[in-house]
Parts: C-alpha cells; sequence; structure tokens
C-alpha cells in the first residue's frame, strides 16, 4: 500500500514454467479489470508451445518426484502451507481485487493453507489405506501397491482463484505426479503468486508448471498432449468435456472429472483425490527356499 | 619411487563363486565413513598423506609438451611457501607424453605413469595394446595404467579379460600395473566385484576404478566394494594389491573420506602411496588450500594457489 | 581359506583427532520440576534425584520426585484438559499443534542430540542422525492422521480413549518419548508420561517444546521419578490406558496390576533376536548388518540381533570379518563425533552386563573382545562376541542388553528357523540371503513382530514395531499404531 504520495511499483504477472518465471513465448497478453472496467494487470495469454515447454518440465521431473520419499514430500507440502500462510495478506488482497468481499477472501486463504496441510498428511498414509497384500492361492508373496501415474495436466476451476487451484495441485503432487495447470481465466492472480510460494518452498523446478491464458485455445493442447497420463477438468458443459475426453482417448489418459465441485466444502478433500492420478501395481514373489 | 611389481601365474579363478554385494548395505556402509570428522592434527596428517598419493593427471586430447611440462612443474613445486609439503605420486599422462614428463621431472622422486591399450575405450587389437605399453615403458614410465575390455566382460568372456590383463603385465615389466576397471559402466557392483577378483588373479598391482571419461567415475561405494575384494585377496594369497579411485575427488574433504574408509578397511598398511593413489587434477589444490587454512585459521582464496 | 589370526593392523599409524560436539550452545538447568497442568512445579515432598553422565559420572541436573499426589494431579490434569479444550476442538487443529511440536523439534535438534548423548550415553551421532530425526518424524506423521481416523478402521468410527498413562525406558529416551505420545495425541487422548530415572533431560527439554508450541494446559504432563512413580501411574484408577516399553519382568507386573481393572494396555518388552545368516548372502553387508544388530547404542536395544546364526559353510570367514569390523568400532566420549559405541547407561546396568559375561565364561563360552581403548572414568563394555555356545547357554537364553552377541552355527533352513523360535521372545528377527524366495519363506515362519531382510535395526514412523509372546502386546509406529489409542464403535 502507498504511504503518503509514494509511486508504487506495479507486479508484472509471468507464467511459472521448469521452476523459473519466463514470460509467454508469444509475446501475447489479455488484460484483467476489476469490476469498475479498471486494468489490474497484464496477463500472459499462454500458448500452445509454452504448454509443450510445461509439460517436457514436469515429464524431466517426474522422475526425481516420484521417488522422493514419502516424507519428504510432505514436509515439502508443509512448507507450502508455511510459506502462504506467511504471504496471507498480500493474496487477501488480491482476491479482493479481483471482486471478492474481505471476510470471504480471508476465509479463502486459511482453507487454502489448511488444505494443504491435510494433504501433507496424507503423504505417508494414502499407500497404507489403498495398497494390499493378496492371499494368492499358490505359495506367492503378492502385494499391490500405488504409484505415481506421471504427468497431470489439469484445468483448474475458473471460479475458484485460490483454493480451487490449490484443491487440485496438492492432492496431485504429494502422490508424486507432477502438474502443467491452467490457472483461472477470470482470476488468474493468485495463481502467479502461488507459483512464487511453491518456489520459496523446496518444490523443485518443474513439479507445479502454472499457465495462464484463454481456455478456449489451450484446452484441446492439455486433453490431446500424448505425453501426458492424466487430464483434470473442473468446468464445462457436456458438449466441452465430450469434447475432453474424446481428445484424452488418443493415449488412454485418465480423465478426471471434478465439474460442479463446491471446493470449499470439506468433502473437496479427501484422499481419493490422491488415488484419482495413481496406477496400482501388483507383484508376486515365490515363498519357498 | 621404487615400487613392487609381482609376476603370478594364477589360473583364471571360478568368478561364479565370488562374494554378492548387496548395493543398499554397500551404501549405507559408505555414508557410515562419510560421518567420521577428522580435525586437527588428524586432518593436516590426512591432508599431506592425501597429497602423497596424488597423480596429477592430465589426459585431454589436446594435451602438448608445454602442458605436460607446466603439470610437471606443479608436482615439483606445489606450493613453496608451505613447509614440508610431501610430493605427488606420480604425474599421469598418455604414452606420447612420456618422455616430455620423464625429462621435465628429472631426478626428483615422482613416478611417471601412462595410460595405455587404447586409453580410454580398449578399443583396439591386442597387439596395438602390446606395442603402446611397450613404448611407454621404453620411454620411461614407471606406471601403466591400463583399461579393461569392458565389451568382453559384461559378453561374460572372462577368459579373453584375464588373458588381456596377463599380456600387458608381462609387456609393461618392470614397470607396475594398474588395471582400470571403468565401473562406471559395469552397471552393477556385483559386476565390480567380479571384475576386481580377475584383474587381481591376472597380475594386476593395482586396481582402479576409472579412467575419469565417464561419468560415474569413482564413487565411496564401487571403491569400498573394490576394497574388501582385496581385502578378501589378500587373506586367501597374502599379495597385498594397491588401489586409485580416479575422477569425481576434487575435494580435500572427500578425499579424507576415502582414506577413513581405507584405514577401516584394509588398516594402516595401505595408508601409502605405494599402495594408494587418487587419481586427480584439481583435488591437490584443495588440499594445499585446506592445509593453508589449518596453519593460519583462515579460509583461502584459490586465487593464491598456482593452476597448472 | 582365510588364515588364523588377522593380518590387518588398524589401530597403530594414523589416528583420529578428538571431534567433540560443542556444549555451548544450550543450556541444562540445574532442577526441573514436575510438567503439570502446562507449568513446571514442584513435587509434593520437595524430593529431587540426580541424573548423572554414564561417560564421566558428573551430576548434569536434579529433577523431581513424583509422588503418588503429584502423580494424582497429573492425572487430574490430563483429565480436565480432555474434559476441556483437548476434545472440543477440531482433529484438524489437534493435527496442527502436533505438527507444531515436529517443527520445533527439528529447530532445536542440535540442542536435544547434544543432551541427549550427556544423559543416556549414546554417541552423539546416533542421536544427531538417528534420535532426533525419528522423534520429529513420528510427530510429524501422526500429526497428519488426526483428522483421518475415520479411514483408518475400516466399517468403524473411532473414539479417543481418555487419559494415557505412559512409562518409557532409558535407551532412546526421546524417541521413546515420541513414540507415546505422538499417537496418543493424534487419536484424542491426554498424556501422563514418565521417562526412565536415568534419563529425564530430553523429555523434560520435550516439555518446554510442547509449552511453547501452545498446547493447551495438561495435555501432556511429564512427572520424573524411578518405579513408584510408574507404578502410581499404572494404578491409578483414572487412567483409561496404560502404554509401557521397557524389560519383560516389570511387564509382567503391569499386565498382573491391571487385571480386572478395564485399562487398555500395550506392552514393548524384551527380546532376544535372532539374526540369520546364510550362505548365499552378501556376506560383507551382512556381517555390517550383524554390527548394526548389537553394538550400535552400546546394545542397548529390545530387538538387538543378539544371537547370531551363520550357515556353517561361511561362518568362519563370517566370524573372522566381524572381528577386522569390531577392531574398528570406536568406544568413548558419547559426545565425540567419532565414536561408535558409547557408555553403557548406567552402574546397574554395566553390572548386569559384566555378570553375563562372567557367566558365559563360566558356562565355557569362549569370549572375544575388541582391543580398543577405554575412558578410565565412566561406564563402558568393549564389543564382545561369545562363540562354543548353544542354546541351553544362558547368555543366549537371557536378554544382556549390552554390546555381547551369542554366535551360533547351523545347517539347513528349518534348523535355522527352528532356533530363531525356540525363544519365549518374539520382537525381532534377521535374515541375510539373496535368495528373495527364501527370504519370504523365513519371515513367514519366523515368530516375531518385526522381521528384517538383508538389513536389521530400520525404524519409520510409517512401519509398525512390537513383539509376538513375550516379547509384548500391541504395536506402535504406522497406521496399526492408532489402534492402542482409539475405542471402536460401529
Amino acid at each position: 500500500m502507498a504511504s503518503g504520495t509514494r509511486v508504487p511499483v506495479a507486479k508484472t504477472y509471468k507464467i511459472y514454467i521448469d521452476g523459473k518465471f519466463p514470460r509467454t513465448e508469444s509475446g501475447r497478453y489479455f488484460t484483467l479489470e476489476n469490476a469498475d472496467a479498471e486494468v489490474l494487470a497484464n496477463i500472459c495469454r499462454g500458448s500452445r508451445k509454452d504448454f509443450r515447454n510445461a509439460v517436457v518440465a514436469a515429464r524431466n521431473a517426474f522422475a526425481g518426484w516420484s521417488v522422493a520419499s514419502a516424507y519428504l514430500r510432505g514436509q515439502i507440502l508443509y512448507r507450502i502451507a508455511e510459506m502462504l500462510e506467511g504471504r496471507a495478506d498480500q493474496f487477501v488482497t488480491e482476491l479482493i481485487l479481483q471482486g471478492e468481499s474481505k471476510r470471504r477472501a480471508q476465509r479463502e486463504v486459511e482453507a487454502s493453507i489448511d488444505r494443504l496441510i491435510y494433504y501433507a498428511g496424507w503423504s505417508d498414509k494414502y499407500q497404507q489405506i489403498f495398497s494390499s497384500v493378496n492371499p494368492v492361492a499358490s505359495s506367492h508373496f503378492n502385494f499391490s501397491v500405488l504409484e505415481p501415474t506421471g504427468v497431470v495436466s489439469v484445468l483448474a476451476p475458473d471460479e475458484s482463484g485460490l483454493l480451487g487451484l490449490v484443491s487440485n495441485i496438492a492432492p496431485i503432487i504429494v502422490g508424486g505426479n507432477t502438474c502443467v495447470v491452467l490457472a483461472s481465466e477470470q482470476l488468474p492472480l493468485c495463481a502467479v503468486s502461488f507459483a512464487e510460494v511453491l518456489h520459496a518452498s523446496d518444490v523443485p523446478g518443474g513439479v507445479v508448471n502454472i499457465l495462464t491464458g484463454y481456455r478456449e485455445e489451450l484446452t484441446e493442447q492439455f486433453a490431446s498432449h500424448m505425453d501426458v497420463n492424466a487430464v483434470v477438468y473442473c468446468d464445462g458443459d457436456p458438449d466441452d468435456t465430450k469434447g475432453i475426453q474424446e481428445l484424452a482417448a488418443d493415449n488412454i489418459k485418465r480423465v478426471i472429472d471434478r465439474v460442479d465441485t463446491d471446493w470449499d466444502d470439506e468433502a473437496a478433500q479427501n484422499p481419493y483425490l490422491i488415488k484419482q492420478t495413481q496406477e496400482t501395481k501388483t507383484t508376486w514373489h515365490p515363498i519357498g527356499s | 619411487m621404487a615400487l613392487s611389481a609381482v609376476k603370478t601365474n594364477n589360473a583364471l579363478p571360478d568368478l561364479s563363486q565370488v562374494a554378492l554385494v548387496d548395493e543398499v548395505g554397500v551404501k549405507e556402509r559408505a555414508a557410515r565413513f562419510q560421518t567420521r570428522s577428522i580435525k586437527k592434527e588428524s586432518k593436516v596428517e590426512a591432508l599431506k598423506m592425501v597429497l602423497s598419493m596424488i597423480d596429477l593427471t592430465t589426459l585431454e586430447g589436446q594435451d602438448t609438451p608445454g602442458k605436460v611440462k607446466q603439470l610437471c612443474q606443479k608436482a615439483i613445486h606445489l606450493h613453496d611457501s608451505l613447509p614440508d609439503l610431501p610430493h605427488v605420486a606420480a604425474v599421469c599422462v598418455y604414452p606420447t607424453m612420456v618422455g616430455v614428463a620423464k625429462k621435465a621431472l628429472g631426478n626428483h622422486d615422482i613416478n611417471v605413469a601412462s595410460v595405455a591399450t587404447a586409453f580410454p575405450s580398449g578399443m583396439a587389437p591386442r597387439q596395438i595394446k602390446l606395442e603402446e605399453t611397450r613404448i611407454a615403458v621404453e620411454d620411461g614410465a614407471d606406471e601403466i595404467d591400463m583399461v579393461i575390455s569392458r565389451g568382453a566382460f559384461l559378453q561374460g568372456e572372462y577368459g579373453y579379460v584375464f588373458d588381456e590383463i596377463a599380456a600387458i603385465k608381462e609387456a609393461c615389466e618392470p614397470a607396475h600395473l594398474k588395471v582400470i576397471l571403468e565401473t562406471g559402466e559395469l552397471g552393477t557392483l556385483d559386476r565390480v566385484r567380479r571384475a576386481s577378483v580377475l584383474a587381481m588373479h591376472a597380475g594386476a598391482d593395482f586396481i582402479k576404478t576409472s579412467t575419469g571419461k565417464i561419468q560415474p567415475a569413482a564413487t565411496l561405494p564401487v571403491t569400498l566394494v573394490m576394497l574388501q575384494a582385496i581385502r578378501d585377496y589378500y587373506y586367501e594369497t597374502d599379495r597385498m594389491v594397491g588401489m586409485k579411485p580416479a575422477g569425481g575427488i576434487s575435494t580435500a574433504k572427500l578425499a579424507i573420506h576415502y582414506l577413513v574408509m581405507l584405514r577401516e578397511t584394509l588398516g594402516q598398511a595401505w595408508l601409502t602411496p605405494e599402495w594408494y593413489r587418487f587419481g586427480a587434477s584439481s583435488l591437490a589444490n584443495d588440499v594445499l588450500m585446506q592445509l593453508q587454512k589449518q596453519a593460519t585459521g583462515v579460509y583461502q582464496s584459490p586465487d593464491y594457489f598456482s593452476k597448472d | 581359506m582365510v588364515k588364523e589370526s588377522s593380518k590387518l593392523a588398524f589401530n597403530d599409524g594414523w589416528q583420529y583427532a578428538p571431534a567433540p560436539e560443542s556444549t555451548d550452545h544450550f543450556e541444562v538447568d540445574n532442577q526441573y520440576g514436575l510438567f503439570i497442568g502446562g507449568d513446571f512445579i514442584e513435587p509434593a515432598n520437595g524430593r529431587y534425584f540426580e541424573t548423572i553422565n554414564p561417560a564421566t559420572e558428573e551430576t548434569l541436573s536434579s529433577v523431581a520426585l513424583a509422588s503418588a499426589t503429584d502423580v494424582d494431579r497429573a492425572v487430574k490434569a490430563a483429565r480436565k484438559a480432555y474434559n476441556g479444550p483437548w476434545s472440543k476442538m477440531s482433529a484438524a487443529d489437534r493435527g496442527k499443534y502436533i505438527f507444531r511440536i515436529a517443527r520445533i523439534l527439528q529447530e532445536r535438534a542440535r540442542e536435544f542430540a547434544a543432551i541427549e548423548s550427556l544423559d543416556g550415553g549414546k554417541p552423539i551421532r546416533e542421536s544427531r542422525d538417528i534420535d532426533v530425526p525419528l522423534s520429529a518424524a513420528h510427530f510429524f506423521y501422526y500429526a497428519g492422521w488426526a483428522d483421518k481416523l475415520e479411514y483408518a478402521f475400516p466399517g468403524r468410527k473411532s473414539r479417543s480413549l481418555g487419559v494415557a498413562g505412559q512409562v518409557i525406558p532409558w535407551n532412546f529416551p526421546l524417541l521413546m518419548a515420541s513414540w507415546k505420545i505422538a499417537p496418543a495425541l493424534a487419536c484424542g487422548n491426554t498424556v501422563v508420561l514418565k521417562p526412565a530415572e536415568t534419563t529425564p533431560l530430553t523429555a523434560m527439554k520435550l516439555a518446554e517444546v510442547i509449552r511453547d508450541a501452545g498446547l493447551p494446559p495438561g495435555v501432556v504432563n511429564i512427572v520424573t521419578g524411578a518405579g513408584e512413580t510408574g507404578a502410581a501411574i499404572v494404578n491409578h484408577p483414572d487412567v483409561d490406558k496404560i502404554a509401557f516399553t521397557g524389560s519383560t519382568e516389570v511387564g509382567r507386573l503391569i499386565q498382573r496390576a491391571i487385571a480386572g481393572t478395564g485399562k487398555k494396555y500395550t506392552l514393548e518388552l524384551g527380546g532376544k533376536a535372532a539374526n540369520i545368516i546364510f550362505a548365499d548372502a552378501a556376506i560383507d553387508q551382512a556381517v555390517e548388518g550383524i554390527v548394526n544388530g548389537i553394538f550400535f547404542n552400546q546394545g542397548h536395544v529390545c530387538c538387538a540381533g543378539s544371537r547370531l546364526f551363520v550357515q556353517e559353510s561361511v561362518a568362519e570367514e563370517v566370524v573372522q570379518k566381524l572381528k577386522d569390523r569390531m577392531e574398528t568400532l570406536i568406544v568413548g566420549d558419547p559426545l565425540d563425533k567419532n565414536t561408535d559405541i558409547g557408555a553403557i547407561n548406567s552402574a546397574t546396568q554395566l553390572e548386569t552386563i559384566e555378570s553375563y559375561l562372567r557367566l558365559g565364561q563360566e558356562e565355557g563360552a569362549e569370549m572375544h573382545q575388541s582391543g580398543c581403548s577405554v575412558p578410565d572414568r565412566g561406564y563402558w563394555c568393549r564389543p564382545t562376541i561369545f562363540t562354543g555356545v548353544s542354546q541351553s547357554n544362558r547368555i543366549v537364553q537371557e536378554e544382556i542388553f549390552g554390546p555381547v552377541l551369542a554366535i551360533q552355527t547351523f545347517r539347513t533352513l528349518e534348523e535355522g528357523l527352528s532356533k530363531a523360535n525356540n525363544t519365549p521372545y518374539g520382537l525381532s528377527g534377521g535374515i541375510w540371503t539373496d535368495k528373495g524366495a527364501k527370504i519370504f519363506k523365513m519371515t513367514q515362519s519366523v515368530r516375531a513382530g518385526v522381521i528384517w531382510a538383508n538389513t536389521f535395526n530400520k525404524f519409520d514412523p510409517t512401519s509398525p514395531f512390537g513383539g509376538y509372546k513375550e516379547s509384548g502386546v500391541g504395536r506402535e509406529g504406522g497406521m496399526h499404531g492408532l489402534d492402542a489409542y482409539v475405542r471402536l464403535e460401529v
């Protein structure tokens, strides 16, 4: 906040790829305005090439992130919560700028922090509730475990600028996946700031990549890229979602439909959101001598 | 420095009987060595030991007589302002530079080690490798660092690899022979152990981890496996074999951990340049900086130490 | 193959200079009161007792001697907190408090490690690299369960029990405190905990952390004392659940004392684990596993691999390598970063160990100790192995709780298995073989709660720990560790 006659420094909103903050390679932008048609910021209008680069980064980061210990991932998620808590005011301000009331904004930021802590606590437990030792009839030790599916593309909820974003990213990465996220088109500010929080939290570069841009331009990319293992979407009418599902079929992408989820509701946080981006691997080994 | 080079007439050992190695266990043990805290007088002693064990190395396609002479100059004058420094063990060069190095080192008690046998790949006909070895020794090499034929080894052609080592051993008399396993290409620690046993039975005076030209080069776990192989061979035959980790050891701190590992695996008898070497180039300056820091209590800058 | 005498010389030549951990970055108070209701208060009878450094025999501090009256105060404080803020707050908030404890422990890690070594005798490297990080990890793990209990018990609703009375031993003081407190709190209970009389200090420091973390007063109460204080906790009528780690002898007393009271209990008692090495094991790593299993933490480990079984064809090689390895173990000042084996925890324990050493020799076994030096003052025992023993030797049957290993040979898998199980204990076991099928066969058949294959003494907050038979009842750690602290309803 400017004190007296000080000239404030306006923030440049970039995108977040591979642990760095580039501008969109396309050089395009769109204007974010508030309710009074005042310009809040120029937002990067991300391109298919940005998305392509982000997927490469996510794929490269997957090898290391997927084998990081559950304990480490939990510690990192907790750290993200610590960082977000420390910067809560910034996020409240951005939500207010984008049209939320102060009270709702504060509640949304607090809920986002608590949601991160919730998922941090699952890092070393979801495996315990979803795995099994299977009592096969032959003399074999047989066990099933969950493994992260890989690179997940996420079309973040358009109407929830922070909580919806966090609610989708956390369960994906706590499970060892990496992701490329398209921020809400109408409420993009917190997504970029959240990238800064991630960056300050020991999250390795490439694990989370955040783009801003037009849904209409980028959805096809998010749904069709052959090196993406799963696609998550949170909005769309039946025609839109059918389109995503059809494109996803080309490489049998896992399709995760989170349309009409009330992200404020506590029921929106649960370990099944982690499980949705996991594969199950079953191993056999003889028991004998 | 005089070195013992033993001739052996062993037969090819039965490699299926070689000890199994558990990688996770090895890594844990190796990590434990790194928690040893070496301070004060034991640190100074260790730093000097490291210096005395260095084979100062230049093995570049762009090496020239000028470069080799400068390296020899460094070998002789590590850091004249520090008193009582030991000299390095050897200078290590390509065969075509052996003569230059020999002349540049003059009467100083620093050996000339030469790589040979189509270093680093080892991909050349047997006769070429033998000829190269002979030339290097004629030109004055005191030590020969050969590479094993990794392709043959990975194919299971142990007899071929064994014979090759034995032949080079014969050709390099009276120089002593270091056998480079190129552990980074062998894949598993089981194979490293097997290759170590093979090389020792074929007559190696030293077994060496790597050429330093690929990653990974020397690591604590790989070196530990080789030290354990040397220990078991010693118990079996009463013959000591030396060990040289090469490549990737650029800090004094890490080199000291290698010495800790050596001391606690093979004991005091191996803690001399006669039985242990470091294949390194930039390590020497880091050791010198540490010695200076121990002497003055002040952290050093590389600007004050010559780079040759 | 192996020559008779060790031809490797380890101990002349280049030595390691002392590398002492500094103790000037923290303070230990001269006196500690009882941590009850969120404050340190004086004991009712005004009595204190001393805790010493077993490496120097010097007094470190004095701590309060809690009487039955004090225990009653503590239980009342715990009950009040349970009925009040602790059960009223949301499970997620409960979790947040426990996360705070974990984080503060991480921040104060070095201080805790140094005090643990000073008070108990274990090497600073162990407390620094294992005890303290693992303790923080336990709080971290269970913090996450607080608001997720509905997923841990299929088909059941879980409810907290109330007040948990917890008595812990001196071998892993801070770690045992975290093993007890973390799950109890996560499940919504409140706690009265008594650390061992020879190692109270890290518990007192933990009390500071709990206070600084802002937990409501009375949620955790820590009372210091000896056997009588422990008995007062066990016998207190308003304690709903007892958790005890210690000797089988005392565990028996506790189980008897609780009979008829309806109190829930878990007991984590002694062990005499079999560490079994097959001829097809990776021998060098197996030797390291032996050393890990019996010599680290001075052998003061309930799950120590104290009975070694080596398949006869590799016995000579294994023993030779073990002897070589023993020569490189450094026994000495726990605060020296190079020390491998620290001080024996107390004069009493040293006398116990020494009586077994005498007994073993009287029974005709062959004793071998490493040749290392030990300091003049303090309580020390060199790493020791006994050969020429069988299952009928008392040193093979009874828990010594020191760095003393009994070595036997075996021929077949069935024989190894039968001897491994031939004990009233059943806490842990080790299997060393390169053959996977054999591992699973052994894990299927060894009657012990924790089986390590090609490793030993590995612990993790996610991994359940506990014994069969006289090694105790119940599990700590992992999802299974929640069972002890809840009541299940349909």
